[in-house]
């Protein structure tokens, strides 16, 4: 933990650095805009609400991927599955009888996403179990097919006539907002949080999550030690993608209030560099998330003095420098303890 | 020759590796023409010493002399420029190329810009005949035995021109037959001029062939010997610092009734070809069966195939009387199953999870309280207890196993499988392998514990003194069939390494009970399927 943290440290200081020549180039004070990127965020209630906004997203998917990863698995597919969860969210919402009790109507539609998200996700384990198909290989072709379906099934039953969303859902599925001065930082935050500790608490305390990790560290000695390693990725690919859908309860129950098409999309790739930068553990994913977060509503208040493609080139340095910083780490840890 | 300066000559070399110390100030002469054996412990530090005297590891401090010149800036393509080579304990071959082809890697030979592979060939045709090396340098090498792949790496080495021949456990994958051959190579070797240096931990090889014995323990020199008039349990007794015994006492067998029963059994191996080939076998409570064969005729496949983890093709596995065949893994260890796997990296070890989470790998369900979850305080006083009782080290459950030495892994390994609740067939695969003589002492007695409490033993293993040592009755696994049974008595007598060895390269004409006539039927390259 605290070694992963001073990984972090390194990179982050790093990146600050580049990114420093970078808006110096364009001629800015890189003082004056990391000032500006700071203070729009974290200086103001409605700044920190943005952030947790947008942090939300990127906990679930980031989750979807530290899950599969921990099993050895890469599930990159994210972004269809949380697509077809939303989707699925929506048109839950708005199929619900108006006198439904609002936790129960939530409840629904949230089920309703993570199961499509976990079918999605588990269809590529199966493929995986069953015919030694590659996970990263099927998990991006199912991105393009729940893309497919949902147009199609969008256009030929459910979107509202020449647009491509959702009917509105019913008020009692709609999530609270925690406030913030009007920012869209809604209940799912919890939902989000929740996860990551129910996440941490099977991997880490639970049988099956013992079980999980074994397959992800040494799949044939947890398949001589009795574990059947079939079940072990169908499951965690299920687990995976139902994480990825439950995105939608923070977009359409908590957000547009319908499923529109193209919505949370990029957050799902973004997962990938939530679970990188977290380590795969979930409360480095909620602080990866929330910094990730950060920048992104940072980088709107930011895009006045530099360009906005600055910041996205801020995030990927980021990425950029924890990925090599953490291999260099690995690799002297590695050389130190070789002789052991 | 005394007196003359040394042809390899290290002094007070110093390396770490973190906070391990691999070598701790070693000096180390060795004298032109001469046989230097360089014994001890895994992880004594015997093969980093090579490494650095070859130029692959840089020592931390020390200086390296080769044939009375100090090398600075050492490297192998400066120890080889000196005549200096070493055959790896894995060697670095490329089997899909041909002998010549390896031979020639990265110093090919040219003419006109063109690859001169002819003359090579010849080179190497003329230095196999020099030194009995028998080696055809147009065939394919994973072709090739693994004794004959060891002769192309001696070849690699003085087609190079070296004169002082390194060798890491050179006899650790032969049998006594091509350990002899190798042998013969060696003397020649020396007799022709040459310098042999050869790390091992087999005394009775060291006595056998050494002029000179060092010693090594944790990273010292302990010792220097003349070979000439040294035993066996003095060098042990230095390697592991304390006396050790070498036979352990043996009760007689008691054998009961048959616990695992294998009958006609066919497996597919990995390759893709039949690994087994109707293998029938019984082992009774209270006896260990000892199954020896060259590694890959099918040992690896049999006990996948009764473990569960490889799919059987015909044939039936029983363990006390219930056929498992198609059973899941899970079950076959609820049946009575117990096994400690050929690699413990490969197939019994999680090396990132904790000493206690391994000792319950595969017994997890057994420890689980409430709504699945695992019962840690219960977990560790489990393994507090085996800790103990097994005295593993470090003797804390919370260190993670990949720290750990060789021979503590192995003990957890061990430890689980027989801490298991009601154990009827211990399945063991190279139980020792990799393993210092401490700790394969505490292995073997834990064996022969578990068969007087009454377990049918499967032992299967390429070190034939260990099978001598534990076998109650003994079979030898050739191309996927058994060639023979041996019992107690029969692995007795003085030449029964001899015959096993015979049997185990198919030179044995099973009809008349005597090596086979045909010498081509001797060549053991076609013994890995």
């Amino acid at each position: 933990m605290k070694r992963e943290a001073v990984t972090i440290g390194i990179a982050l200081f790093v990146a600050a650095l580049a990114g420093s020549l970078l808006i110096w180039f364009v001629g800015k004070s890189p003082l004056d805009v990391y000032a500006l990127l700071l203070t729009s965020t974290w200086g103001t209630s409605y700044g920190i609400g943005q952030v947790l906004f947008k942090a939300t997203p990127l906990i679930l998917t980031g989750l979807s991927v530290a899950v599969a990863f921990k099993v050895g698995l890469f599930n990159i597919g994210a972004e269809g599955q949380l697509a077809i969860g939303s989707f699925a969210t929506g048109l839950c919402g708005a199929a619900l009888p108006a006198a439904l009790p609002g936790p129960l109507a939530v409840a629904l539609c949230v089920l309703a996403g993570m199961l499509a998200g976990a079918a999605l996700a588990g269809l590529a384990g199966v493929l995986k179990t069953r015919y030694g198909a590659h996970e990263v290989i099927n998990t991006i072709m199912l991105n393009f097919v729940a893309s497919a379906v949902i147009l199609w099934a969008g256009n030929a039953h459910f979107f509202v006539r020449y647009t491509t969303h959702t009917a509105t859902i019913s008020d009692n599925a709609t999530l609270h907002h925690l406030g913030f001065a009007g920012s869209e930082a809604n209940t799912s935050l919890v939902l989000a949080l929740g996860l990551a500790a129910a996440v941490a608490y099977f991997f880490h305390r639970t049988r099956r999550g013992f079980e999980w990790r074994a397959v992800g560290h040494n799949p044939r000695a947890a398949q001589n030690a009795g574990v059947r390693i079939g079940s072990a990725v169908i499951g965690a690919m299920a687990v995976s993608g139902a994480l990825a859908g439950a995105v939608g309860a923070n977009y359409v129950l908590g957000y547009k209030s319908y499923y529109e098409r193209g919505i949370g999309s990029g957050v799902g790739v973004m997962g990938i560099a939530v679970a990188l930068l977290g380590r795969n553990h979930p409360a480095g994913i909620v602080a990866a998330a929330l910094l990730l977060g950060t920048l992104s509503h940072g980088g709107l208040a930011v895009a006045e003095q530099v360009p906005k493609d600055l910041v996205q080139i801020l995030q990927a340095i980021i990425i950029l420098t924890v990925a090599c910083v953490s291999v260099v780490r690995a690799r002297r840890a590695h050389s130190a303890g070789a002789a052991a | 020759m005394p007196g003359e300066t040394p042809a390899l000559e290290l002094r007070n070399i110093r390396k770490a590796y973190g906070a391990v110390v691999a070598n701790r100030e070693v000096s180390l002469a060795v004298q032109r023409q001469s046989i230097h054996a360089l014994v001890g412990e895994n992880g004594a530090g015997k093969s980093t010493l090579m490494k650095i005297a070859y130029g692959h590891v840089r020592a931390d401090a020390g200086e390296i002399w080769i044939k009375g010149e100090r090398i600075a800036r050492h490297s192998v393509p400066q120890a080889i420029a000196r005549g200096v080579g070493m055959v790896h304990q894995h060697f670095m071959l490329v089997g899909t190329l041909t002998v010549v082809e390896n031979v020639v890697l990265g110093q090919e030979p040219r003419r006109g810009g063109l690859l001169d592979l002819p003359r090579a060939a010849a080179q190497i045709r003329a230095l196999s005949q020099k030194f009995g090396l028998d080696v055809d340098p147009g065939a394919r090498v994973e072709d090739l035995s693994v004794g004959q792949q060891q002769r192309v790496e001696i070849v690699k080495v003085l087609w190079r021109g070296c004169d002082v021949v390194i060798l890491d456990e050179p006899t650790a994958v032969l049998t006594p037959a091509e350990v002899r051959d190798l042998f013969v190579v060696l003397r020649g070797l020396v007799q022709d001029g040459m310098t042999v240096v050869l790390i091992t931990h087999k005394l009775d090889e060291v006595l056998a062939i050494a002029t000179r014995v060092t010693v090594m323990r944790r990273g010292e020199r302990v010792a220097e010997h003349e070979a000439q008039g040294l035993t066996c349990e003095q060098i042990v007794h230095e390697m592991v610092g304390r006396p050790v015994e070498q036979h352990l006492a043996r009760q007689a067998v008691r054998a009961g009734d048959a616990m695992l029963e294998i009958r006609e059994l066919h497996v597919t191996g990995a390759r893709g070809t039949p690994a087994l080939r109707g293998v029938d076998l019984t082992v009774r409570a209270g006896e260990i069966l000892g199954v020896a064969g060259v590694e890959g005729n099918g040992q690896t496949e049999l006990v996948e195939a009764i473990v569960g983890v490889r799919a059987v093709d015909r044939g039936t596995v029983a363990i006390a009387g219930t056929p498992i065949t198609g059973e899941p893994v899970a079950r076959r260890y609820r049946a009575g199953l117990a096994h400690v796997p050929e690699d413990r990296h490969d197939r019994a070890l999680v090396l990132d999870y904790s000493i206690q989470d391994n000792l319950i790998l595969g017994q997890q369900r057994d420890f689980v309280g409430a709504f699945d979850v695992l019962d840690r305080g219960r977990v560790r006083a489990y393994a507090e207890r085996l800790i103990r009782e097994f005295d593993i080290r470090p003797p804390d459950p919370d260190h993670v196993v990949r720290g750990m030495s060789g021979g503590n892994q192995q003990k957890l390994v061990v430890a689980r499988e027989l801490s298991r609740q009601r154990p009827l067939v211990l399945i063991c695969a190279q139980p020792t392998r990799g393993v210092d003589i401490g700790a394969i002492e505490a292995i073997h007695r834990r064996m022969l514990e578990a068969r007087d409490r009454g377990l049918a033993v499967l032992l299967v293993s390429a070190e034939l003194s260990e099978l001598r040592e534990l076998s109650d009755r003994l079979v030898v696994l050739y191309k996927g069939q058994l060639v023979a049974t041996l019992d107690r008595a029969q692995l007795a007598t003085d030449d029964a390494l001899d015959t096993i060895g015979a049997m185990m390269t198919g030179a044995w004409d099973r009809r008349a009970g005597q090596p086979a006539q045909d010498p081509t039927e001797a060549v053991a390259g076609d013994a890995r399927p």
